[in-house]
């Protein structure tokens, strides 16, 4: 290699650097904010001031989902194996909502703790298998998998 | 000569460059439309359903061999840009330069299948989350690469600049792979897995990395036509395109 090339590898490997080391400075300065959303016991940990916005996912707590017989209001509580926070929502639930499942949340806590969401999001997990396969895996299952939270 | 430095030199000559493309994308075609015909017609049709997401899932045949494509052909411009800089070689510049369109439009197709999957999986089209949005800085370092490019008249000069800012870009990649371990992110966690056991079923998963392959085999003969024409177009006037194309006997042929 020509020393005028060895300069222009060294410049190049110092931006490089340069720039590595700045992307990751800025994504540790913005840890906190670059979450999409918290789990309940990171809230109940916080205690936020209530009608204060913001994101809560978990695992919808089996058997914990209600239905108004004459409206589309409904309570179900999210859960991340620790902490459990009771949800009321008024509206459509996505097709994938359901218990067992992980969802996000968006809303506030009211002053009896319990969160209002203005909108539901069902959060799919990375497991792909045909219907089978998922019925014998379903047996065998925790009734909290504590893995399935941060997928 | 060592048989690789002399590769090298023989690529970097723009009629070399251009005889030995021209002989290599129908190849390169060839390989692609058999393997895309099976991975999505496999995938469409003939891979199990999803037990939780039903029919929905099968735009990961589509989905995820976009969204691998959309980094690795960043990597690739970044590289061929790093070596334009360093050696000024002038066919790693213009491979460079032709990797962006061919990169935006793979991230946008990422990202608009993604949107038509997170509507019905999601119950959105689109979040603020890291992994969609890194995603989507990709598509504007795609789309700055090429204004840069074309803001700048002297060719060569504009291909090192814009080198230049794909390099600064590539600290990007390992923000979208790993977006989804570092933060909570709505976007689902990696499924296929070098290292570990996948989380799909391999009857699912064959379907994908052969669409996998064919994207890669689509992107190496577009990314061949793509410069071979930009070569032609700032050669227009040189000996050896009036050869090539001509057919008369000049400097190309004789390197021969």
């Amino acid at each position: 290699m020509t020393p005028t090339r060895k300069r222009r590898l060294i410049t190049i490997l110092l931006v490089l650097a340069g720039v590595a080391s700045a992307a990751v400075v800025a994504s540790f300065a913005l840890k906190q904010n670059m979450l999409y959303y918290i789990h309940p016991s990171e809230v109940l940990a916080q205690s936020l001031p209530p009608e204060r916005q913001f994101r809560l996912g978990g695992l919808v707590v089996n058997d914990s989902v209600q239905r108004a017989g004459d409206s589309l209001a409904v309570r179900f509580s999210v859960t991340d194996c620790s902490a459990v926070i009771p949800v009321s929502y008024d509206g459509i639930l996505p097709d994938l909502f359901r218990e067992g499942e992980a969802v996000i949340a968006i809303g506030s806590l009211n002053a009896d703790g319990v969160f209002q969401a203005n909108e539901v999001l069902a959060k799919h997990d990375e497991n792909y298998m045909p219907p089978e396969v998922a019925e014998t895996l379903k047996t065998a299952g925790p009734a909290c998998a504590e893995s399935a939270l941060d997928r | 000569m060592n048989p690789i430095v002399r590769f090298i030199h023989q690529t970097g000559s723009p009629a070399y460059f251009y005889r030995l493309s021209g002989r290599l994308i129908p190849w390169l075609w060839a390989a692609f439309v058999p393997l895309a015909a099976w991975g999505l017609i496999q995938g469409l049709f003939f891979a199990p359903t999803d037990y939780l997401q039903k029919e929905t899932y099968r735009i990961i045949y589509i989905h995820v061999p976009s969204a691998w494509m959309s980094m690795m052909i960043y990597a690739v411009m970044a590289i061929l840009g790093m070596i334009g800089l360093i050696w000024r070689i002038r066919i790693a510049e213009l491979l460079a330069i032709s990797c962006a369109p061919i990169g935006a439009a793979f991230t946008t197709v990422a990202l608009i299948t993604g949107a038509l999957w997170g509507k019905p999986t999601w119950g959105t089209y689109w979040v603020w989350d890291a992994r969609l949005t890194s995603e989507l800085v990709l598509l504007f370092l795609y789309l700055g690469v090429m204004g840069l490019y074309a803001a700048i008249d002297e060719p060569r000069k504009a291909a090192r600049a814009a080198a230049l800012l794909a390099m600064v870009g590539l600290v990007n990649l390992p923000i979208i792979h790993f977006s989804v371990e570092w933060w909570n992110t709505l976007h689902q966690g990696q499924t296929i897995k070098l290292i570990g056991k996948s989380t799909i079923d391999t009857r699912m998963l064959v379907p994908l990395l052969v669409m996998a392959v064919a994207t890669k085999f689509f992107f190496a003969a577009n990314l061949l036509t793509r410069a071979r024409n930009q070569l032609l177009h700032q050669d227009r006037r040189k000996r050896w395109t009036k050869a090539v194309l001509g057919g008369e006997p000049g400097i190309g042929e004789a390197a021969s």
